[in-house]
């Protein structure tokens, strides 16, 4: 079968995961944001290419910052943008959301954005359009359940690109619950397709997917351990909700096996980079000295998230 | 002068990329304002930017554009593969500017590159040199300077190529468009 991501020439109509995407599509999307991150220094921070283009951000889930980004970035495409809190509206009342997704294509939608609790929401929308023959409409996932983040995973790896250069050679570490983490999913994918030759999934045991290894990562439950030589270390939130399933006694016995310290960032290498994705819990998954220091990139994520999804959104309603 | 529809790069009429350069120089040469800012077109605009800003008196800062955000092909033809990051390290508003391209022909390329420009600033003036002006404009667009001027049969794409050892070699291919037609 074919990539649903891809059209029938091999070019990205949707982005709906990093999973089997081909490792030239992604340098693509990184190359192609370079220019888009120098269009946020100018004072006119906007460029015509999406001008008359209807960008749906349906989030069924709330999200602040992504959802803030992908706006930021439809908005610097010059594309129209309209926020829909779907939760609070139409599924209450019973729609389906495909029923959903039929309206908002005939008021002319020409992109979506979605982020859902469901894994594969964003993958059934995609379908239900293309099997409709209305191809000119893409779908962009901004994070679908445990499933994936693509463009988390693709700001991630452009961060990586832009601090180290290339992906040969690399350590990369990432800590935490990446058992719930489909952050941390997107981002093992990308980092495996363009070759970088040790990732390391650190965390407890409970916090861990059973199968991670068969992803191509080393399991280290030591933290220790698995810090020693890292060029970049990826923290990942941990969510409250976890302490209250039972998989992790307290927050404070977690900061002190897996928080990053600078005691324990000095076991990395002295160039190493500290990121996250964001919401922070400063104390719980790390030390506000290392987030805050010099090693720390977590804000220029911010920043290059901007300019991946100008690039990303660009491509799909360019195929 | 006309150039007839041979596909090789030896069209009859078509002048060498260094004949056409030093008339352009010629042209440019007393015209130019002393501190004009030269800003190539990618990419063949680029190299040509950097050749004229040595070979030109005065002081004339580089910078290049890319216009693939501001194409008006984009909704039929998509992003292209490779765009480059446009880069003007110096002050747009007030200047005097001479955008600069290889081969002059729809004049849409320089539209977009003038779009771009003005969302850096209100330029002084902007003047365009280009190496050739081949004919078939669809908008009311001219060359300040150029090194050739000549009718190329729409069947054609002049294109200027660098060699491996850096010099620039202009030719004429069958155009993409025709030859998908």
């Amino acid at each position: 079968m074919r990539n649903p991501q891809l059209n029938a020439n091999g070019e990205l109509t949707h982005l709906l995961t990093l999973e089997g995407l081909p490792a030239d599509v992604v340098r693509h999307i990184l190359d192609t944001a370079v220019p888009f991150a120098s269009i946020s220094e100018r004072d006119v921070k906007k460029v015509p290419l999406l001008r008359g283009r209807s960008v749906f951000n349906l989030f069924f889930e709330n999200s602040t910052r992504t959802r803030t980004t992908f706006e930021i970035a439809a908005k610097r495409l010059s594309a129209d943008v309209i926020n829909l809190n779907i939760g609070a509206s139409s599924t209450t009342k019973g729609e389906t959301l495909l029923d959903t997704v039929d309206n908002l294509v005939a008021m002319s939608a020409d992109m979506f954005v979605v982020r859902h609790s469901q894994s594969g929401a964003p993958h059934l929308i995609a379908s239900h359009l293309d099997r409709t023959g209305r191809t000119h409409v893409h779908v962009v996932n901004a994070g679908d359940g445990r499933h994936a983040h693509p463009t988390q995973g693709l700001l991630d790896l452009f961060t990586i690109r832009h601090y180290k250069r290339d992906f040969h050679g690399l350590t990369v570490a990432i800590v935490g619950d990446i058992l719930h983490s489909r952050v941390a999913r997107s981002l093992i994918h990308g980092l495996t397709t363009l070759g970088t030759p040790e990732v390391r999934a650190i965390g407890p045991q409970t916090l861990l997917p059973a199968a991670v290894a068969s992803l191509g990562v080393r399991v280290f439950n030591d933290m220790r351990a698995g810090l020693s030589g890292c060029d970049v270390i990826v923290m990942l939130r941990l969510q409250s909700e976890r302490m209250k399933g039972a998989l992790l006694p307290s927050a404070g016995e977690y900061f002190k096996y897996y928080g990053l310290t600078p005691e324990k960032l000095a076991l990395a290498k002295p160039d190493v980079i500290v990121m996250h994705p964001g919401p922070m819990n400063r104390g719980v998954e790390i030390d506000s000295a290392v987030a805050d220091g010099t090693h720390s990139v977590i804000l220029r994520q911010v920043t290059f998230g901007i300019a991946i999804r100008m690039a990303v959104m660009s491509i799909v309603a360019g195929n | 002068m006309m150039v007839q529809g041979s596909p090789k790069g030896d069209a009859t009429g078509l002048p060498t990329a260094a004949e056409a350069f030093a008339e352009l120089v010629e042209r440019m040469r007393g015209a130019v304002a002393f501190d004009a800012r030269f800003v190539g077109i990618y990419s063949g605009g680029a190299w040509l930017a950097e050749r004229l800003a040595a070979a030109i008196p005065g002081s004339h800062p580089l910078g290049y554009i890319d216009v693939s955000f501001y194409r008006d092909d984009y909704a039929r033809k998509g992003l292209k593969p490779e765009v480059r990051a446009t880069s003007l390290p110096f002050e747009i508003e007030g200047a005097s500017i001479v955008l600069i391209d290889d081969v002059l022909y729809t004049g849409r390329s320089v539209r977009a590159a003038i779009n771009e420009l003005f969302d850096y600033g209100r330029p002084a003036r902007v003047e365009l040199a280009v190496l050739v002006d081949r004919g078939g404009r669809e908008l009311p667009i001219e060359a300040t300077y150029f090194g050739a001027r000549l009718v190329v049969a729409r069947d054609l794409s002049v294109v200027l190529t660098r060699a491996a050892d850096g010099s620039l070699v202009l030719g004429a291919e069958p155009s993409a468009e025709f030859r998908d037609a």
